[in-house]
């Protein structure tokens, strides 16, 4: 079997926004998606002893060969990363596109996805990703095994939990629920150097400049703000009423 | 502007999330505004968008959309799109509609914007608002082509009727995709009734170490359960054994973003700030009137949580009564 | 009143010294093996790439790996943090003619300097000492030179293990075999999480010791070997920040007197640094010799409290703190140096061993040089295909003809004159006269920072409240360093927990990170010390004063960028 994970290179420490090109700063350090290091995680436990091949994907600079490294030492078999200048500022239109392409090369039986980017709070890329392959999908699973050509999964949903099954070819997106990703050993981080890492351009994997960045986005960030300070914001002294004050409080707001 | 509001329902209600998007959508007040409802029941709901503003609504009760699974109702939506030409389309966030709206955004190759927490109509142009960066900033966003796709953060409109009658009723029937209706919904389990997981709270109370004593959780337990919330710590308690590290919100714990967060004897401590701080309402309640939690917190209480917290975990439970 | 050192830590170096207990085929193998990806370490690193390339046949004899290079933090730069204003030299001889200075990653030379003794309101500028000392030199962030000294090194072959603590000494039949690292995914209690992962044992025919202050293993190996020099080592707390300014500053800038106390009572010893980097940020510090007596000295607090000065306020205005750090620098110069700076497989390197200028503040180019030459003497005595027991002998005798020795030799009685003080000849003459006497300085025996003894003023009442825009509390700083320490780690902290109050007290207030906190009173008038082991910054002031710093889970601590 061979299962892809999609993993993402994204910024560390304080976060700004680069008030020119309203895109994130991406230029100091990175380091793995930590939600991504569950779906690396559940893909090698699916792995095991057997010989089952894990490739992770990416799309990004050429630092985000960093984080495919610790995936690597974490024991997944090989790396893709799709990078090309042509492809900065892509939103999920052109992303999704991206991925897909890189994708189709791998001709994987489960694509993996973890819960969301720290850096866009997006948790969507995987639905759109499955529909570009023309895959089932199954987002948020929490429990993830694998039989007889299909996955079963449980999942949390706002109403309780859902058992689900689906045929491989299939998108699976993991919670960070699912399982407590293993620290790369000593060897691991040493080997991982050696083991396959691909850097594809656009034209690789039979894109154009147009599918992707700006040309290739369907979205736009128009500007940039401070957040709205929290309005009628009230400050009192316990008199003896508080706890009345506070369900009054809360009953104008429909809290309660 | 024509825009449609993805209904989402859940047994035989609709989902108050989506009902506050439809009524945002009718505010605007520019063309028509509908709805699509997809599943067993959908007719009968329809009525009842016509109360949230919607003149139109579009229903689909194949059996492929019976279970609650997103990729059949791309195909409806994606239908309904073409059928009636909308140029907007929009979503309350759940975990269904988060993976309907990308799904449909691949399908169409149409922008989506989520996240947002506003809407607005300037010149012709839809605007949306959004946070960032954990809540630290705010984004404006826009789209370069119809049709326009947005998925707003839950809870960001209240579902208040604005009287409208009863809408138009269209069927829709689409031709599903080969990949949309392989995923097969084997289980159900209800929550656990031990009350929500921190993550999924609507409500967290969260003590600290204002809390005095181990013992003085009780009052956090019992303020959570009033409100049908979780209970949190920071990390001084957890430190101290006074609670579960699961329960630990902050840089090193959880991030949570509840509706309503109360935090008792709590000084916020920036490595806890960052794991609560983009929460609905913040009530804070501690005896020390310059902890820096009263800098973020909605409504500041100075005062004795030992006092206070008995009293109004009393009141909240006549009032649920 | 107590002393620290009346409460000595549980902790013995001979617990961290083992044998290599992994089977042979789980053991990883490397050439040399050096610890610490600092100026030091790297140097070594970088200077074995190129003895390596014009000496394959030797590099073949090193294995798969032949160099290696540790590091605790998360990555190289994570745990640097120093002024930083660098003497070339050692740079020039590291890089000849592949870099130019003006290709390293610095904020350019030094264009002026000024030197102030402060008082509450007044800025007394001292003339100028002998001519702009500081010319020639270079302001960097060691964290950034640090970084690009890692890239170096990986492009010559070394290569480098992040988040990777060396907690043991492997020695067998009385030569250094090599470190074993840390354990991953213990909890609080020690028990093993689900994700727990043993550490190992890593062997190589020579270990380079680079770790910097308090380094772990270092002061494992100076016991194990009977290496310590005939005077204890002694440290200075430096807590730093980095901020943004609105308007460039165009000169470095030192400072001494408030809000140190002149007192002798009080030896407190020490100044601050303002350094400019670029046009749009500066870096201040105030750095602070660990033999104070008064338990309620908090460098933090004194360093906030230094911001409010008038002339300060003024660099800083309209500007915002970017980054904190904080970290101790050796400062017991020439007589602190242990007695021999090798062992049977073992080299020794840089801040760990204390080859620090204090009078100058100067340790980085020292640093740089004793790594290069560690490289060319593990280097030459591989070659030679010599036991690596017998022949490291002439890295002592290179370090002792390098400009290390000769520099810190010069300066080996300035300590007398200057205690901990920065500044050489001319400049504290100068003070002295100008201020009246205000600058004392007296002759200081050397004894270890935990024997001074106590005393407890109502300092702190002085520390400015902070308000979250010119000065901060400690756990903003901390924050602020980066530290997103796992919390339910093993305690990596040895202290004695049950101390008498003025020892807590004093933990309390000199742990920039707030890692300790007075907790609850005993019958016999002792208190329980409280430890957030989480908050930790690694800068190791415990260890000078009465506790212990062993090395937490690699990848801890702080993720300095631009300290």
């Amino acid at each position: 079997m061979r299962i892809a994970v999609c993993v993402k290179h994204v910024p560390e420490g304080p976060s700004r926004i680069d008030p020119q090109t309203l895109r994130l700063d991406r230029s100091g350090e990175g380091a793995l998606n930590h939600f991504d290091a569950n779906a690396v995680e559940e893909a090698l436990r699916l792995k095991g002893d057997t010989d089952t091949e894990v490739v992770v994907v990416s799309l990004g600079p050429q630092k985000a060969l960093d984080s495919l490294r610790k995936a690597l030492a974490m024991g997944a078999d090989r790396a893709v990363l799709v990078s090309d200048d042509a492809a900065v500022g892509s939103d999920l239109v052109a992303t999704s596109r991206l991925l897909a392409a890189a994708l189709e090369r791998q001709e994987a039986d489960l694509v993996l996805f973890g819960q969301q980017a720290s850096d866009a709070d997006g948790a969507v890329l995987w639905a759109a990703v499955a529909e570009r392959l023309g895959r089932p999908v199954v987002s948020q699973a929490m429990e993830l095994s694998v039989d007889a050509g299909s996955v079963r999964v449980k999942r949390q949903t706002e109403f309780g939990y859902d058992t689900l099954e689906a045929p491989l070819p299939v998108v699976v997106a993991v919670s960070d629920a699912i399982n407590e990703p293993r620290y790369p050993s000593l060897k691991g981080i040493m080997g991982a150097k050696k083991k396959p890492q691909d850097v594809l351009s656009l034209a690789e994997v039979g894109l154009d400049p147009g599918d992707a960045g700006e040309p290739g986005s369907r979205t736009t960030v128009l500007a940039l703000g401070d957040p709205p300070v929290r309005a009628d914001a009230r400050k009192i002294e316990d008199d003896g009423n508080a706890a009345q004050a506070i369900v009054d409080f809360l009953a104008e707001k429909r809290l309660v | 502007m024509s825009t449609l509001v993805f209904l989402e329902q859940h047994g035989s209600e609709l989902q108050k999330g989506s009902l506050g998007v439809l009524a945002k959508a009718a505010s605007l007040g520019d063309g028509e505004v509908a709805a699509v409802i997809a599943g067993e029941n959908a007719r009968s709901l329809a009525a009842e968008a016509g109360k949230f503003g919607a003149t139109k609504v579009w229903i689909c009760e194949d059996g492929e959309a019976a279970q609650p699974l997103p990729q059949p109702r791309v195909d409806v939506v994606a239908q309904v799109v073409a059928d009636g030409g909308y140029d907007s389309v929009l979503f309350a966030n759940s975990v269904l509609a988060a993976d309907v709206a990308a799904g449909l955004a691949a399908r169409l190759d149409a922008g989506l914007n989520w996240d947002l927490v506003d809407l607005e109509l300037r010149e012709d142009e839809l605007v949306g608002t959004r946070p960032a960066l954990q809540d630290s900033v705010q984004v404006e966003v826009g789209w370069k082509a119809t049709p326009r796709l947005a998925l707003f953060r839950a809870g960001s409109f209240d579902a208040t009727p604005v009287g409208g009658g009863d809408p138009e009723i269209a069927q829709v029937s689409p031709s599903y995709a080969p990949h949309s209706t392989t995923v097969k919904l084997v289980g159900q389990d209800a929550e656990e009734s031990s009350g929500p997981s921190i993550e999924d709270a609507d409500v967290i109370v969260a003590g600290g170490r204002g809390l005095g004593s181990p013992d003085n959780f009780t009052l956090a337990e019992e303020l959570a359960k009033a409100l049908g919330g979780a209970v949190g710590a920071t990390r001084a308690v957890v430190d101290a054994g006074w609670y579960p590290y699961s329960a630990q919100i902050g840089q090193t714990g959880k991030t949570v973003s509840p509706k309503l967060y109360v935090a008792l004897g709590i000084s916020g401590a920036i490595q806890h700030k960052v794991g609560m701080q983009s929460s609905g309402t913040i009530v804070a309640i501690n005896k020390d009137a310059n902890a820096p939690i009263f800098e973020f917190s909605d409504l500041g209480v100075v005062g004795d949580l030992h006092a206070i917290v008995p009293k109004l975990t009393e009141l909240v439970r006549a009032r649920k009564s | 009143m107590s002393r620290p050192s009346n409460f000595p830590p549980p902790f013995s170096p001979s617990d961290y010294v083992a044998e290599p207990s992994d089977p042979a085929d789980e053991r990883i193998e490397v050439g040399i093996l050096i610890v610490g990806a600092g100026p030091a370490g790297l140097a070594c690193a970088i200077r074995l790439g190129q003895l390596l390339e014009e000496h394959p046949e030797t590099a073949e004899a090193l294995g798969d790996v032949p160099v290696a290079v540790l590091e605790k933090g998360k990555q190289p730069g994570s745990h640097l943090l120093s002024g930083a204003v660098v003497n070339p030299r050692a740079l020039h001889r590291l890089f000849g003619d592949r870099f130019r200075l003006d290709e390293l990653p610095s904020y350019g030379p030094v264009t002026g300097e000024s030197v102030y003794v402060l008082t509450r309101r007044s800025a007394l500028p001292i003339p100028p000492p002998p001519p702009m000392r500081n010319h020639g030199n270079w302001i960097f962030s060691l964290s950034q030179l640090g970084r690009f000294l890692a890239e170096r090194a990986e492009e010559s072959g070394a290569m480098i293990l992040p988040e990777t603590a060396a907690q043991k000494l492997l020695v067998s039949h009385g030569r250094v075999a090599g470190v074993r690292t840390g354990d991953k995914g213990r909890n609080r209690e020690g028990g093993e999480l689900g994700n727990f992962e043993a550490g190992s044992d890593l062997v190589a025919k020579v270990t380079v010791l680079a770790e910097g202050t308090q380094g772990h293993l270092t002061g494992v190996a100076l016991d194990r070997f009977g290496l310590s020099g005939e005077e204890p080592q002694v440290w200075e707390l430096a807590v730093k920040e980095v901020w943004k300014v609105a308007k460039p500053l165009d000169r470095i800038v030192h400072t001494m007197g408030w809000p140190l106390r002149g007192g002798k009572r009080y030896r407190e010893f020490g100044g601050s640094f303002i350094y400019p980097m670029g046009d749009d940020m500066v870096t201040i510090g105030l750095v602070v010799g660990l033999d104070y007596r008064d338990a309620s000295l908090s460098v933090h607090d004194l360093l906030q409290e230094l911001k409010t000065h008038p002339k300060i306020r003024r660099i800083l205005a309209g500007g915002e703190r970017v980054e904190w750090g904080a970290k101790t620098i050796p400062s017991g110069g020439f007589h602190a140096l242990p007695e021999r700076l090798h062992a049977p497989g073992l080299l020794l390197c840089g801040d760990g061993v204390g080859m620090v200028n204090v009078p100058r503040l100067k340790g980085i180019h020292y640093a740089i040089e004793s790594g290069r030459l560690a490289a060319e003497a593990a280097f030459r005595a591989l070659q030679r295909g010599e036991s690596p027991a017998s022949s490291l002998a002439s890295y002592d005798e290179a370090v002792r003809d390098s400009f290390i020795w000769s520099d810190l030799h010069e300066v080996r009685n300035m300590r007398q004159v200057f205690g901990h003080g920065f500044f050489v000849g001319g400049a504290l003459a100068s003070a002295m006269t100008m201020s009246k006497g205000k600058v004392e300085v007296g002759k200081l025996p050397a004894e270890p920072d935990a024997d001074q003894p106590l005393l407890l003023t109502d300092r702190d009442r002085s520390y400015p409240a902070p308000d979250g825009k010119l000065t901060f509390d400690k756990l903003s700083s901390v924050f602020a360093s980066g530290n997103k320490t796992r919390d339910d780690q093993p305690n990596h902290i040895r202290i004695e927990r049950r101390v008498a109050p003025e020892v807590a007290e004093l933990w309390a207030h000199m742990c920039p990170a707030q890692v300790y906190e007075v907790g609850a009173e005993d019958d016999d008038g002792t208190v329980i010390v409280d430890v957030a082991p989480s908050n930790c910054v690694q800068c190791g002031a415990i260890t000078a004063k009465g506790g212990r710093l062993t090395p937490p889970e690699g990848g801890s601590g702080p993720e300095y960028t631009v300290t």
